[in-house]
Parts: C-alpha cells; sequence; structure tokens
C-alpha cells in the first residue's frame, strides 16, 4: 500500500470490500461533490470459465499505480483516489479491481476514472490466465486497449 | 551482476521466474541477443520482440535503453490489468 497525498494504492490477493471501501471513500470531505467508483469483475464469456489467475510484478506494480494515480490527479481536480487490484486466483463473479475518484466536479471524477482504468489495463504489469474445461491459457492483450490510451 | 525477471508466458516458456546474470551487455537488445544464443527456450522466448515488452529498474522501456548501471531487467507480454 503506499500514500501519497489524497491516493491510496492496494495491491493484495484477498478480496476487498467493496461496501465498505466505497464508504469510507473520501469520507468527510464536504469539498467533493462527485464520487465514481468502478469495479471490474471476473467475466465469464463463454459460460465454460472455471476461473482466473492473476499474475503481477510486485514493486513495479504499486509504482506503476502510483504513477498513473499521480498522473489522473495532476490532469483533473481530484480530491482522492483509490486504486485496489487483486491478485492470484479468483473466480467468476469476484470482484478483480475497484477505482473511486473524488471531485467537486462530476465530469472530473467520471473522466479520472475512465483514465485509471485506461492505463492500469495496459500499463500496470498484471497478466491474466484463464482456466476453463481443464486447459489454461493467457488472455492476450487488445489492440482496442492500446487504442484506447491514444485519447488522452 | 544484474537481474532477469520473467514473467507471464515468458517465465512458463523460459522455465524460472528470475536468475541473477553476469552480462556486460551494453543494451537490453545486447542481453537479449545473449540469452537467445543460450538455450532453445530462450530463442523460442524471444524470437518475436514485437509480442514483448520490457521494464529496466521496474520502469517500462525499449529494447535498445541502456544497461549502465541497472540491477534488475524484467520481460513480459503486453500488460492485461483491470
Amino acid at each position: 500500500m503506499s500514500e501519497e497525498a489524497g491516493i491510496r494504492i492496494v495491491v493484495q490477493e484477498a478480496p476487498f470490500d467493496f461496501g465498505a471501501e466505497a464508504d469510507a471513500f473520501a469520507a468527510g470531505r464536504n469539498d467533493m461533490g462527485a464520487v465514481v467508483t468502478f469495479t471490474g469483475v471476473v467475466r465469464d464469456v463463454s459460460g465454460g470459465l472455471d476461473g482466473m489467475e492473476i499474475e503481477h510484478y510486485p514493486g513495479m506494480t504499486e509504482k506503476a499505480l502510483a504513477r498513473i494515480a499521480a498522473e489522473a490527479q495532476a490532469r483533473w481536480s481530484l480530491g482522492e483516489v483509490l486504486v485496489i487490484h487483486r491478485h492470484g486466483k479468483l473466480a467468476p463473479g469476484e470482484r478483480i479491481m475497484m477505482v473511486a475518484t473524488a471531485s467537486p466536479h462530476r465530469k472530473d471524477a467520471f473522466e479520472a476514472a475512465e483514465y485509471l482504468m485506461d492505463y492500469l489495463k495496459s500499463r500496470a504489469p498484471f497478466w491474466k490466465k484463464e482456466s476453463a474445461g481443464g486447459g489454461q491459457s493467457w488472455v492476450a492483450a487488445k489492440d482496442e486497449d492500446e487504442a484506447a490510451l491514444r485519447r488522452w | 551482476m544484474i537481474d532477469v525477471l520473467y514473467f507471464a508466458w515468458v517465465r512458463e516458456r523460459i522455465g524460472m521466474p528470475k536468475e541473477r546474470l553476469d552480462t556486460g551487455a551494453a543494451t537490453v537488445a545486447a542481453l537479449v541477443d545473449e540469452l537467445r544464443a543460450r538455450e532453445e527456450r530462450y530463442a523460442m522466448a524471444f524470437s518475436d520482440l514485437s509480442a514483448l515488452r520490457v521494464a529496466v529498474d521496474q520502469e517500462l522501456t525499449d529494447f535498445d535503453a541502456p544497461l549502465a548501471g541497472a540491477r534488475e531487467v524484467a520481460f513480459f507480454p503486453p500488460m492485461t490489468g483491470g
């Protein structure tokens, strides 16, 4: 976990309590009129997914997430930024990660949350491996994820 | 001495997560050439550099990045977070 001004980054194997995190986020900040949260969930597209394992690069992961959050803070008017990302084994329907942004303005909170998501998809060192029908395969990065960065 | 780390399918292809190497390679690309020459599993893992990303001292960089003073180099496929 890292604590910079208004930035909280958590990388952990254990599940997180979305309700408690959302409740505590920017609590007591009366100057923040807008809070946006996004949650990523393990998705079973084909109906045959047994689970997923997320590998990461300890050390670099926390640094990369902190940098992405700091960049968001520099670009938008944000009072608080939270990024939680899990690693290890996850079952379909489990929460993988969440981001939260708090801003005086709705537009800043939404845009910053999208920016965080776009960047942490392809610039934070996580790799997903899916298990289905007894086989395992690494999830390939999508061209559209890379393309998504160009709008920022 | 430099720590070389492998993640995801690069780790699987090479068969280990980390090794410590004594190398005189001046750049990441030169280190890759050294590794490729060692064994077939390295040649396979590094057969298509466009499918790989590299970080030097935990910062994303390019294959032409210098290695002078670097403590850690990591090779991995494009990231799939979120």
